[in-house]
């Protein structure tokens, strides 16, 4: 099975995550992608503490994803890709495609952000980062839950 | 704080305000819990809301789940707070040993409060 999610939520590893889209999903494991978590052994146990048995999590940073993903991807457990922020996630999709589609699940205020759902607050230049992956190829829709409807990047303008 | 140790609630949506409410009301004591939602947070800002409720005070910080946002927000302020201690699974019965023996050290709230709170936990 592929990567069955490709999600931006700046919460990481939480309860939307791991049950919201996990079970329905069945996921067998995350790759939390983030430098900060992958080079901190206090990091990575505290997320380790904060995540389901049944869920296999993964730490990885970009040089490693990118070595990684094509590996993830043929596996048979199902997969998600986590990372806390657009530049990261955009990064990846460049070092390491393909990258059919990417979830916006939480990406909350700071100071040059506007909203744009309740739970999508974007920069001007996080906007034209994930309109440039559309252009690309890459499918962009915010989507906090496997219950609601996703929202077209086009409409988070 | 000089009477005891202070307790904060975190908690998804308005579940920390309505716990503090309830403990307040069954315990009649007021003033000694702080409640911190995570609704529109992200890390960061939820790490601020519990610090600021905090305020570097000796405390126990009482959070929903043993996971997500409220969980990983909670430990990073711990990390760097001197005298708080975190518990996971809140509940009344939990709160309420907490209101009636925060004069202890915390190591022994904190462990007291987790022992009260898994203990309310049955199948008659």
């Amino acid at each position: 099975m592929p990567i069955v999610l490709y999600r931006v939520d700046d919460r990481l590893v939480h309860g939307q995550v791991v049950i919201g889209w996990g079970k329905p999903l069945n996921l067998g494991f995350i790759v939390l992608l983030d430098d900060t978590v992958y080079g901190s052994d206090w990091e990575r146990d505290l997320y380790r503490m904060g995540t389901p048995p049944e869920i296999e999590l993964r730490f990885s940073d970009l040089a490693e994803a990118a070595r990684q993903h094509a590996a993830w991807r043929a596996e048979p457990a199902n997969g998600l890709v986590l990372t806390a922020d657009v530049a990261t996630m955009a990064a990846f999709r460049q070092a390491a495609p393909p990258v059919e589609r990417i979830n916006l699940g939480g990406i909350h205020h700071k100071p040059g952000r506007t909203p744009r759902l309740p739970y999508v607050y974007l920069s001007e230049e996080e906007y034209r980062a994930l309109d440039a992956l559309q252009q690309a190829g890459t499918v962009v829709t915010a989507q906090d839950l496997p219950t609601t409807r996703p929202v077209a990047l086009e409409a988070l303008r | 704080m000089s009477d005891g140790l202070l307790g904060v609630v975190v908690a998804h949506g308005a579940l920390a305000l309505a716990l503090v409410q309830e403990a307040e009301r069954i315990s009649g004591v007021p003033g000694v819990l702080r409640a911190v939602s995570n609704e529109g947070g992200g890390r960061e800002e939820i790490e601020r809301r519990i610090a600021d409720a905090v305020a570097a005070e000796p405390s126990v910080v009482f959070v929903d789940m043993p996971c997500g946002s409220c969980f990983f927000a909670a430990m990073h302020i711990a990390r760097q707070t001197a005298g708080m201690r975190v518990v996971t699974g809140v509940n009344l019965p939990m709160l309420l040993d907490f209101l009636n023996n925060r004069t202890l050290p915390p190591d022994e709230v904190a462990a007291r409060a987790a022992v009260k709170g898994t203990d309310a936990i049955r199948k008659p």
